[in-house]
């Protein structure tokens, strides 16, 4: 798609979104990605960070409130192929999680930001429970840390313009599984694994 | 012979020198392959195959004029400006100032060349940008290490937009004689201050001992300095035929381009230390980063212009 293409090609330029693959190769297994989220520009640049075979069945989850509206809509559905997650869905009515799960039922990967908002700070801070649930029910999955280094500097929140600083986007070893890991301490351990590659 | 002849020979002349450079390198790597390779050696041929895509790059510029030129060092300073702000630590309230930076002060002060504005060009960054930095950056509110804040910007600026804007701005010089003359001078600075870098380099590897700086720089030896540095007077006086000087005349500003881009390089890679890095970034394989190339250039490119300024343009 043409305007996948610019909009990894754009997003190279401006923030470098150098890939470093430091614990593992791109692969087309069924991943889920998991990142330290700080701008605006996070989902779009580990996206791009991605080779391009991979990002086609990569869909980053963003905000429903911030990207379902206007030309952020249809950037993030054209260009980005974004799935779209409610944050501030009413629990009773369904499970806000479903769509990202139909997503890996279909083989899709998935880039997730487990503090559910942005900190305009280097390391993250401690994860919704979101990661947990969806690992639990796709033990298949392997859950890839990433580390967005830069990224809080080159757009800091409530900025919209980015400064072009080189950002590097750092992929590390798939998180280990282990039998019977109670929630906390499982988040606790995946939110160690992106500090590591800061 | 004309500007243009004289070009062709000129680069003729470089490539002639890269071939030897190459042939030297596949011959050293022959030989070190057989003792297990040698790190050292593998990064002198990435650096001579570095320099064929850099010449090459120039090269077509040169070829398509002083427009494209001026664009070549524009996008050269965004690279160097990128790579100064990424390894210089900022704080949100930095944004404003860094937006500044990159999306106006860098486009206008290549701008005012293009438009040949050379009273503009002069001061447009040392007082009008200079000035408005510390306001964009009051404005956020953040006092924390203000002045250090404004500083390193103000820094940054100053070393990868003015500096090295100022070897496009050669071409704003009425030299007597046809346009192509401003491209040869171009050329003939950043040869010798290239030359100068690599000479030094070697001279250092063959002969340093005593290092001129030893915490700041390692590889920087008074043996280095003075091997590299004549080396590269005695190259840059016998291209006198390209320049506007006279034999000691080119003798004199090759003397003073090795000088300068010495202490460019210099104040740079305590710059660089101060910041805890070992190279400005990673763009140019065997070199580090753009500014890692553009370090010397830096220091001589202003000297260079000023004096061709007062002595030869009129």
């Amino acid at each position: 798609m043409w305007l996948s293409s610019l909009l990894a090609g754009m997003v190279r330029v401006l923030v470098g979104a150098q890939p470093r693959w430091i614990g593992c190769r791109p692969a087309p297994a069924l991943r889920i990605y998991y990142a330290n989220h700080t701008s605006h520009f996070d989902a779009l640049a580990l996206w791009s960070a991605l080779p391009s075979k991979l990002r086609a069945n990569t869909r980053p989850v963003a905000a429903k409130d911030y990207w379902s509206t206007g030309i952020r809509a249809y950037i993030a559905t054209n260009g980005f192929n974004a799935l779209f997650i409610d944050r501030h869905a009413d629990r009773s009515v369904g499970d806000p999680l479903a769509p990202l799960g139909e997503a890996l039922q279909r083989g899709e990967s998935l880039i997730i930001f487990p503090e559910g908002t942005r900190h305009a700070q280097a390391l993250p801070s401690p994860f919704k429970s979101g990661l947990f649930h969806l690992a639990t029910r796709f033990p298949d999955a392997e859950l890839v840390p990433v580390y967005l280094d830069n990224l809080y500097r080159s757009m800091p929140k409530g900025t919209f313009l980015p400064v072009p600083l080189t950002c590097s986007v750092r992929f590390g070893k798939p998180l280990e599984r282990r039998a019977d890991e109670a929630k906390d301490a499982f988040l606790e351990r995946a939110r160690a694994a992106i500090v590591e590659l800061a | 012979m004309n500007a243009r002849e004289k070009f062709y020979w000129l680069m003729g002349g470089i490539a002639a020198l890269l071939v030897v450079a190459s042939l030297i390198g596949w011959i050293l790597q022959v030989r070190a392959a057989s003792r297990g390779g040698s790190a050292t050696i593998d990064n002198l041929n990435a650096r001579t195959r570095a320099w064929w895509v850099m010449v090459a790059v120039l090269a077509a510029c040169f070829l398509l004029g002083p427009t494209a030129t001026m664009l070549l060092f524009a996008i050269a300073s965004v690279f160097a400006l990128r790579e100064f702000v990424t390894l210089t630590p900022t704080r949100p309230g930095d944004h404003l100032s860094l937006v500044a930076c990159f999306y106006v002060m860098l486009p206008v002060q290549y701008w005012l060349i293009y438009d040949h504005w050379y009273g503009l060009f002069a001061i447009f960054l040392p007082v009008y940008g200079f000035l408005s930095l510390p306001v964009l950056m009051a404005m956020s509110g953040d006092t924390e290490g203000f002045l250090e804040r404004v500083t390193k910007i103000q820094w940054g600026v100053l070393i990868t937009v003015y500096c090295i804007s100022y070897v496009p701005a050669l071409l704003l010089l009425d030299l007597h004689g046809d346009a192509g003359r401003n491209l040869l001078l171009i050329i003939y600075l950043l040869l010798v201050v290239q030359i100068s870098d690599v000479l030094q380099y070697v001279f250092g590897k063959l002969f340093g001992k005593h290092a001129i700086a030893p915490r700041v720089s390692p590889s920087k030896t008074v043996e280095g300095f003075i091997g590299g540095g004549l080396g590269a007077i005695a190259i840059g006086t016998a291209l006198w035929r390209i320049t506007p000087f006279t034999p000691w005349q080119a003798c004199a500003m090759s003397t003073v381009i090795v000088v300068t881009g010495f202490f460019g390089g210099l104040s740079l890679s305590a710059a660089k230390r101060s910041l805890g890095a070992k190279d400005w970034g990673s763009m140019i394989e065997g070199h580090g980063g753009m500014l890692d190339r553009f370090d010397s250039v830096s220091f001589a490119a202003p000297v260079f212009f000023h004096l061709c300024r007062y002595y030869f343009a009129g």
